[in-house]
């Protein structure tokens, strides 16, 4: 049997404002415990709330890139649930009247456009953080929990997608679309890790040609563009092989084990969804003043569709290396750091998606966390250009400069790499070269011109790389003729 | 009675109170006829009114993003039943 998953997103995004939704605590995240409070946050009793304009500006920002419209009259509800991760016992959050809705994201994906619509954009309060105190350190077998309310208060944005995904890759991609744009419009530093960027996703599996939905499962505890491919496709294995013998998938809530690559329910007493949503008496409703939302859409900073073909045009990329270099804010602003100052665009665009990017995957960093600077690469491309240094010497250099931070050009000084481009120099080394091999020398004057670039390899291998490559072939192959 | 005795069990198990049957069945009781007062609102003609979460009228009210200071941490904690390593302690949730 054939069948055709259905996936649905829902993804939180800590706001970057100075200051927490409901009260002047900074957000700050790495701060000792429970030094950013208030009796706001801490919900003391007869403490009032009082909304942080900056992050009513951020989610309208979010819901103009994300095509949505901006509600005229928009208000907050009381989400109340029992749990110790919120000291109020209740989140203040949105529920039928949200400030964004009925938008839509674009995708690319290789050979076909996906249209992902956006149901609704709404801002919450962020959770305290618990740690968990027992042998397993996870909530199952804890003795008691330690709570942490530095994070509760931090504005938050819930993003909430149509069903319209229908494949794991195509969540990756719309994911990773959705944070190039936030961090294009500077409202969050999308950091996964430290889970100021988090993703849930509801999905569901269906025969071919249906259009009922199935039942669907709860997915959560993705944190990487990794895990949240990895996790679905997961999911969709276990929900095939249910349908496959029979059986019937049940709604439920389900945490995605990185580890064991397996989800298992969460299902338990404590998860009664019974919200008794109410409208939050404590604040009074929002009518976004339409000047103001007109405003912030006419000052929306450029958003990576709109990039991507501005570097096309402007730096004569192709549409693949566009859409790589403006996959992430930070990678888009390192190339155009360089366009500044180096007109061979093609070559700083290769440097960025292949050696450098796998550098970065490996160490785990962001180009912007990195010890190279445009500054570095360009010093090292003109290297290069002006026949200072190989191409193979660079890629040595560049992981130097990866791991010291210093200037190409002071290592080559430290290391004496000079390209040796002397024809007397290099002459000599040839000559030698061709003395030691003189039974290849006769295979080539023979024919067997495979062996050429053995002779090269020993020349390379004598001058540890340095002699200038072009130069070395064009002097061998005049000696052997 | 519009609130069952199994309404109010669930309501209890929702905010965590551990009730005996004696005070289910006066609850039970009191939270309907609480239902039943509230429910004298149905009928009035309400066609032209719309609806209400806040009597006043007043709109937008936001403040600006500055950063205020924090309480000092001892405070914050000092009315915990019980603390550890600069946090709340809350018993077993699971």
């Amino acid at each position: 049997m054939q069948y055709e998953s259905v996936i649905g997103l829902e993804i939180h995004v800590e706001l970057l404002t100075e200051s927490k939704m409901f009260c002047g605590c900074a957000v700050s995240f790495g701060e000792e415990s429970n030094t950013l409070v208030c009796p706001v946050c801490l919900g003391h009793p007869g403490s009032l709330p009082v909304i942080n304009q900056k992050a009513i500006e951020y989610t309208i920002r979010i819901g103009h890139a994300l095509n949505c419209d901006i509600a005229e009259f928009t208000q907050f509800h009381r989400k109340n649930y029992f749990y110790p991760d919120m000291p109020k016992n209740y989140q203040i959050s949105q529920y039928d009247l949200p400030l964004c809705l009925n938008g839509f994201v674009d995708l690319e994906i290789e050979g076909y456009t996906r249209r992902v619509g956006i149901t609704r954009v709404h801002i919450e309060e962020d959770t305290g953080k618990l740690v968990h105190m027992g042998e397993s350190g996870r909530i199952h077998g804890a003795d008691y929990s330690l709570v942490d309310f530095n994070r509760a208060g931090t504005p938050l944005a819930e993003i909430v997608t149509e069903p319209d995904i229908r494949s794991p890759e195509e969540a990756r991609v719309f994911l990773q679309k959705l944070k190039s744009i936030l961090e294009h419009l500077e409202v969050s530093d999308c950091n996964m890790e430290e889970g100021s960027l988090r993703c849930d996703a509801n999905v569901s599996i269906r025969k071919i040609g249906t259009m009922e939905f199935g039942v669907k499962a709860e997915l959560k505890n993705m944190n990487s563009f990794k895990f949240l491919a990895k996790g679905l496709e997961c999911e969709i294995k276990r929900q095939e092989e249910i349908l496959e013998d029979g059986g019937t998938v049940i709604q439920e809530t389900r945490h995605y084990d990185s580890v064991h690559n397996i989800t298992s329910s969460l299902r338990s007493k404590e998860e009664a969804h019974d919200y008794r949503y109410f409208p939050e008496p404590d604040l009074v409703p929002l009518e976004p003043d339409s000047g103001w939302v007109e405003n912030i859409r006419l000052n929306l900073p450029e958003l990576p569709d709109a990039r991507l073909n501005r570097f096309m045009d402007k730096y004569n990329l192709s549409r693949y290396d566009a859409a790589i270099l403006t996959s992430s804010k930070s990678v888009g602003d390192f190339f155009e750091e360089c366009a500044k100052d180096y007109q061979n665009t093609k070559t700083v665009a290769n440097w960025i998606m292949g050696d450098f990017t796998a550098k970065l995957n490996s160490a785990n960093l962001e180009i912007d966390e990195c010890a190279v600077t445009p500054k570095h690469l360009i010093d090292l491309l003109k290297l290069i250009d002006n026949g200072t240094i190989s191409g193979k010497i660079a890629k040595s250099i560049f992981d130097e400069v990866f791991e010291t931070g210093k200037l190409p050009r002071v290592i080559v000084e430290e290391k004496g790499l000079t390209q040796i481009s002397n024809e007397e120099e290099i002459i000599k080394i040839i000559d030698m070269v061709l003395e030691e091999n003189a039974s290849i020398v006769e295979d080539i004057r023979q024919g067997k011109d495979k062996a050429f670039g053995f002779l090269v390899g020993q020349v390379m291998k004598l001058t540890k790389g340095r002699a200038n490559p072009a130069l070395v072939n064009q002097i061998l192959r005049d000696k052997l003729k | 009675m519009s609130i069952s005795k199994k309404d109010v069990e669930h309501i209890a198990m929702l905010a965590r109170l551990h009730l005996d049957e004696e005070e289910k069945e006066v609850y039970a009781k009191e939270l309907s006829q609480i239902l039943e007062h509230a429910a004298k609102i149905s009928g009035l003609d309400t066609k032209d009114v719309s609806p209400t979460s806040h009597a006043i009228p007043i709109r937008n009210v936001m403040r600006e993003d500055v950063i205020t200071s924090s309480i000092p941490r001892d405070d914050a904690l000092l009315n915990a039943p019980d603390k550890e390593n600069d946090a709340f302690v809350v018993p077993k949730i699971v």
